[in-house]
């Protein structure tokens, strides 16, 4: 659980970790039912339109302006996100 | 008019009678203001109502600036459906204060066509949830016992329409968030075929799942809200280039005459509520009395669309949700100048989201990670492809599905919410249709022996949404359904006399 957590990057307590996992096994016992049915042959479905590769044309639009980009920033410098540090110091 | 009258008028009225000048689009707006500022305290259906916005829009209406069949109406509008400069959360505290910089396509075609939006409505948390309940702001009341729900994930929508807050709103459905909060609050909700309703600006869930679609008290009035949201989007690579199906045309019809009706046999038996099924059954040979053929129908696979749909969305939901990263936008905690971005989002992540979203992404990560893969999300990918099978053999013998829509009638508040298996049974018998991709509705069909309203559900093949109006107006007209929310509008009207 703790491992999944990290992968999710939501910093659970461990209290609500133990409640997660009784709530997970529970929740799998119930969901490990799609293994009752359907043969190897048959195709997965990702996606109800059989549609692929979308394209619009390459024609120059207005966006949005830095300032409004910006707006809802939490922390901004310089026309630009401000986050912290992304790498660690060795 | 007095503000009362005005409030309970459907949408098709309501601009009819703007239109003739009886009444001004300020004025309706201004009555709808007014009964929200003295219900909503009750119901909590808004999280954020706008006013200025609203008055705005009304003024443009009534200068003759814009004009259409739903000019002047006033809707109440889910709170996953991006507005610009108009707080937006999703139901979530990561979201808090968000003010977007776009407008959701949707929005921008119900200003062209005159639709005047109040707010922006409750919802459970990133539409995940059949209470609203997992809301980040309180959960929403049932306008026909405050101490029930009206569903969810659109229950502010639900409520809204039901308490005769706003004659319309926009609700959307991953896996019954549209027609379930309909079918416990007396009202018609639809979900349209995946991809005939924009998606660009609506807060991903699970995108293969998620579809916007009208609210409303009349089946008609519905039809016309689809009419303006639907159709080709190129800002969203998922929408259909299609025409719109004439689901008004449809609505005003309601001729069922030699229609093929399929009673779908999996949805009905243990775990149906007596009052439910027996209402369902009442519907279904009303249909059979204004000519429509009935036939039972077994769709084998449908038994295992919860359990799918239980893998597929959480899995969509936990790489969405990957966006809420503290960098951007909405919350960020723990930024001390000292933890790293990775301790940042992980900490805000805690803190921003609520249980069952954690729960769903948990679970979605789980599905998809290396060495469970197959056994979870790629054999839910199979069900689907044999839960569309299903449908499109069935198709081939009839014209619509029906079922009951959800399989009790209005729970109440606290009674699900510690057990996440059993607040998803509610979505029981909607789900099929979201991993299909064909539209759906909920329809009342009456009331059950607890006097909570029961939703007749209908499902189509793609693009034939016009069928569900078909139905739905005609199962309308026989059981007069429209006049049993006289009993909400009794109920909120004693409620607005305590407020």
């Amino acid at each position: 659980m703790a491992h999944l957590a990290s992968l999710a990057r939501i910093s659970m307590t461990d209290d609500e970790l133990d409640v997660m996992a009784g709530q997970l096994d529970v929740i799998l016992g119930a969901v490990s039912r799609v293994q009752e049915v359907a043969a190897a042959d048959i195709p997965p479905t990702s996606h109800p339109l059989p549609l692929t590769n979308v394209l619009r044309d390459d024609a120059p639009a207005p966006s949005l302006r830095p300032a409004d980009a910006l707006a809802a920033a939490p922390s901004a410098e310089e026309q630009r996100f401000r986050v912290p540090r992304i790498l660690d110091e060795e | 008019m007095t503000a009362r009258e005005i409030c309970r008028l459907d949408a098709t009225e309501t601009a009819r009678r703007i239109a003739d000048r009886d009444v001004s689009a300020v004025e309706v707006a201004q009555a709808h203001l007014d009964r929200i500022a003295a219900l909503d305290g009750d119901y909590n259906a808004f999280l954020h109502v706008d006013a200025d916005g609203a008055l705005a829009q009304a003024k443009r209406v009534d200068a003759g600036e814009v004009s259409g069949p739903l000019a002047g109406v006033p809707l109440a509008l889910k709170d996953v459906i991006v507005t610009k400069g108009v707080p937006t959360t999703a139901g979530s505290r990561i979201l808090e204060g968000w003010v977007p910089p776009y407008d959701a396509t949707i929005v921008e075609r119900m200003r062209e066509a005159g639709i005047v939006v109040l707010g922006k409505t409750n919802m459970d948390e990133f539409a995940m949830g059949s209470s609203t309940e997992h809301s980040g702001y309180g959960p929403a009341h049932n306008p026909w016992g405050l101490d029930r729900t009206p569903g969810g994930s659109g229950g502010g929508s639900s409520a809204a329409v039901a308490g005769f807050l706003a004659p319309l709103a926009i609700g959307t459905d991953t896996g019954g968030s549209i027609r379930q909060p309909a079918a416990v609050t007396g009202t018609v909700g639809i979900k349209p075929t995946y991809g005939g309703v924009s998606r660009y600006g609506l807060i991903a869930f699970s995108s293969s799942l998620d579809q916007a679609g009208p609210c409303a008290r009349t089946v008609l009035d519905a039809a016309l809200l689809h009419e303006v949201i639907g159709g080709h989007d190129a800002r969203d690579s998922t929408s259909i280039d299609a025409a719109v199906p004439h689901v008004v045309e449809a609505a005003r019809s309601g001729d069922v005459t030699g229609m093929r009706i399929g009673v779908v046999k999996q949805f009905a038996g243990d775990g149906y509520q007596p009052g439910v099924s027996a209402r369902f059954d009442e519907a279904v040979s009303t249909l059979a009395a204004l000519g429509a053929e009935v036939v039972e129908v077994s769709c084998p696979h449908f038994d295992y669309a919860l359990a799918a749909y239980y893998l597929i969305a959480p899995s969509e939901a936990s790489s969405n949700l990957a966006r809420y990263d503290a960098m951007r936008y909405g919350l960020r905690v723990g930024d001390d100048g000292e933890a790293s971005a990775e301790a940042v989002m992980a900490a805000t992540r805690e803190a921003g989201f609520g249980a069952e979203v954690k729960r769903r992404i948990i679970l979605g990560t789980y599905a998809l990670s290396a060495g469970y893969y197959d056994a979870y999300y790629g054999q839910a990918q199979k069900v689907r492809t044999l839960i569309k099978r299903d449908f499109e053999s069935a198709f081939e013998q009839v014209d619509v599905l029906v079922s009951p829509t959800t399989p009790t009638t209005a729970f109440k508040l606290g009674e699900r919410v510690d057990d996440p298996l059993e607040m998803y049974l509610a979505d029981l018998c909607t789900i099929p249709s979201n991993l299909y991709g064909g539209p759906a509705m909920s329809v009342p069909c009456g009331l059950s022996d607890d006097g909570l309203p029961v939703g007749f559900q209908v499902m189509a093949p793609v693009l034939a949404d016009d069928r569900l109006y078909r139905v739905g107006a005609a199962l309308e007209g026989a059981l007069d359904t429209v006049a049993l929310l006289d009993e909400a509008w009794a109920r909120s009207t004693s409620q607005t006399s305590r407020a």
